[in-house]
């Protein structure tokens, strides 16, 4: 697909003290890509897109923005350089309606001195339009966020991100807390956002939701990269396996296979 | 029959009709006003001939008028997240300072008031830097500020003049245009009010203009509503907070100097008690008590109800003794009302989108598009 990569990690490890939360992983984000991240509890996923989005700093390895070398100190330095990152708490504000959550902390103002003043019209209106960009037709911009579904606050949080500039959009696993049908939603506007040519990198532990919308895939172990595959070099299945390690998977299996052959072994010395 | 409806023509089926009604009832400050009505009408019915007409509304809006400026900031505080419990007793410091600084220093009143005003903003900054610093509730640290006040307010008057209260302030230089500036009486159609009722009017334009309009509101909200969101965003929630605690301390200090204007004189036990009132009006007024939600007017209205109380209990002939259990069943069904009034509200948008889902009305309309 494109050629450069927007954001690249090379080698970055990341040490809390004694602990080695991330050794030697290497990452690339291309634009108009979905990039999923994946991993069981404790693989790094989280300690790699704080690296990414600017909350922690490698201890080691080599971080490029848009072919530069950067170093990003605070979550703000990377925003401004449009790098936005959406956390499962999604930083929206129940009580407040649509309109005034999409615009916090970046109110667009009219008037001047005294009489200055947040332009209410054109954030509703904008709220209207952006969410439209993303195929979502909102009711009413006086509606509470708390009153909207799990999947609609996904969407507002990404369209949020995506109307104040971002270029590569994190999404820390959007789907977990979702029904079937709500994680369907937010995959759609995941889509939405990779064709309006944003890199997204889709954190997840869910190998069904990545495969669904990813075109490279990321599997990290225990803070090691496990692979890193395009979607036409890797099946679901495959994925699916090394995502949960095959081998476990397989003594696992193994382990219940006994259990239940005991149970049948004690059965029949009970009969 | 579809082709006659386009799709930007067609309304969405998602979206219950709202009626007119329903947009008012959805307000933070229906309830106030609805409540506000309940209690004039009451006391219009017992007592008609001082309630109804100029006189007893000059009364009315006397007696609510420094309790309603105070409502306001005390609002907007909550609707913030926080608490302030030592708003009440810091009128009667604010007092206090200018009056024991003009009488006793020979300064200036507008200095002595001028000193008052950084005091009550120094103790209002450090309200909001506990608070937030700490991480305490502000029940908490406002609790303890209340009471080093209180004490501090009899000990140093006590101190200086041997008296519980600081007497001639109207003697002092500057008294003479600091009360035609804070609070004077003028004649409107021949009936006495006093000039705080337009301070409040001012103040609470003021508030529901940063409220509702600016950016700062926005930030109250968000402060308010989830400070941890908030700040994630780029949210200033600290400096909002301790902004709206020197906010509280201002408005204290403002209807202090107002009491000295008024009265002539301090007394040390001024405002103790007044914080709870405080809270209840905004409460009243539509704030809810985990903050994020609430209006200025309400609160403002909030006051209201409060002094329609206050007179109206004297003008029906009752025991005065009985003020505070009266207060007390007019708050119970103030809130009451208030409450009643948010469910039905939220109610009706939820309940209309329920009754068109069950009676197929959705499904058909699906069908058509």
């Amino acid at each position: 697909m494109s050629a450069k990569p927007i954001l690249e990690v090379k080698n970055v490890s990341k040490l809390f003290g004694s602990v080695i939360a991330l050794s030697n992983v290497s990452a690339q984000v291309y634009p108009g890509e979905v990039t999923c991240l994946l991993g069981d509890n404790g693989a790094g996923k989280s300690t790699l897109i704080k690296i990414l989005s600017g909350v922690h700093q490698p201890t080691e390895g080599e971080f490029y923005f848009e072919g530069e070398p950067v170093v990003f100190n605070s979550p703000r330095e990377a925003l401004e350089r449009g790098i936005a990152t959406v956390y499962q708490d999604l930083s929206l504000i129940p009580l407040m309606p649509i309109w005034r959550n999409f615009f916090l902390g970046l109110e667009p103002t009219k008037g001047r001195g005294p009489f200055k003043r947040f332009d209410a019209a054109f954030a509703k209106k904008t709220v209207r339009e952006e969410m439209a960009k993303m195929g979502i037709d909102i009711r009413d911009p006086n509606q509470a966020v708390g009153t909207m579904s799990g999947g609609e606050r996904q969407s507002i949080a990404i369209a949020r991100a995506v109307y104040f500039g971002a270029k590569v959009l994190i999404l820390d696993e959007p789907t977990a807390a979702l029904g079937v049908k709500q994680a369907g939603v937010v995959l759609k506007y995941v889509v939405q956002a990779k064709t309006r040519g944003l890199g997204v990198i889709f954190i997840t532990h869910n190998p069904h939701h990545a495969y669904a919308v990813g075109d490279r895939f990321i599997v990290l172990k225990r803070g090691k990269t496990l692979g890193i595959w395009r979607k036409d070099e890797i099946e679901r299945e495959e994925l699916i396996r090394a995502m949960s390690g095959a081998d476990e998977l397989e003594a696992l299996s193994h382990e219940l296979n006994e259990l239940a052959r005991r149970k049948d072994i004690e059965q029949q010395a009970a009969a | 029959m579809t082709s006659t409806t386009t799709p930007s023509s067609r309304k969405d089926e998602r979206v219950a009709e709202i009626s007119a009604t329903g947009k008012i009832l959805r307000r933070p400050e229906v309830g106030a006003v609805l409540g506000a009505l309940v209690v004039w009408v009451f006391f219009a019915v017992i007592a008609p001939e001082n309630w109804i007409g100029l006189g007893g509304f000059a009364r009315i809006i006397d007696s609510s008028s420094t309790l309603g400026i105070m409502a306001i900031a005390v609002a907007l505080l909550m609707i913030g997240g926080e608490f302030d419990l030592s708003a009440g007793v810091m009128t009667g410091t604010a007092g206090l300072i200018a009056g024991l600084l003009s009488t006793q220093v020979g300064l200036n009143f507008w200095v002595a008031a001028l000193i008052a005003l950084v005091f009550a903003l120094v103790v209002g900054y450090i309200n909001g830097l506990m608070v937030v610093k700490t991480g305490l509730p502000s029940f908490i640290v406002t609790l303890a500020t209340f009471f080093i006040l209180r004490g501090a307010n009899v000990g140093v008057t006590k101190l200086l003049t041997d008296q519980v209260r600081v007497a001639g302030i109207d003697k002092v230089a500057g008294f003479a245009s600091a009360r035609a500036f804070f609070n004077t009486e003028i004649a409107i159609f021949g009936e006495k009010f006093w000039t705080s009722f337009i301070w409040w009017i001012i103040i609470a334009i003021i508030g529901a203009w940063i409220l509702q309009r600016t950016h700062w509101g926005n930030w109250i909200f968000a402060t308010g509503g989830d400070s941890k969101s908030a700040r994630n965003v780029g949210v200033p929630s600290v400096k909002v907070k301790i902004a709206l605690f020197m906010t509280t301390a201002g408005a204290a200090w403002l209807v202090g100097i107002m009491n000295d204007v008024r009265l002539r004189s301090a007394v040390a036990s001024q405002g103790i008690g007044q914080e709870f009132v405080y809270i209840i009006a905004a409460v009243i007024g539509g704030c809810l008590l985990t903050g994020g939600y609430g209006s200025v007017m309400g609160a403002a209205i909030g006051a209201l109800i409060f002094g329609m109380a206050r007179v109206g209990i004297v003008f029906a002939g009752w025991p005065t003794d009985w003020f505070y259990s009266f207060l007390g069943v007019m708050l119970l069904v103030a809130v009451l009302v208030n409450n009643y009034t948010r469910k039905r509200a939220e109610a009706m948008t939820t309940a209309m989108v329920k009754a068109k889902v069950e009676s197929g009305e959705l499904a058909k309309e699906e069908g058509e598009a």
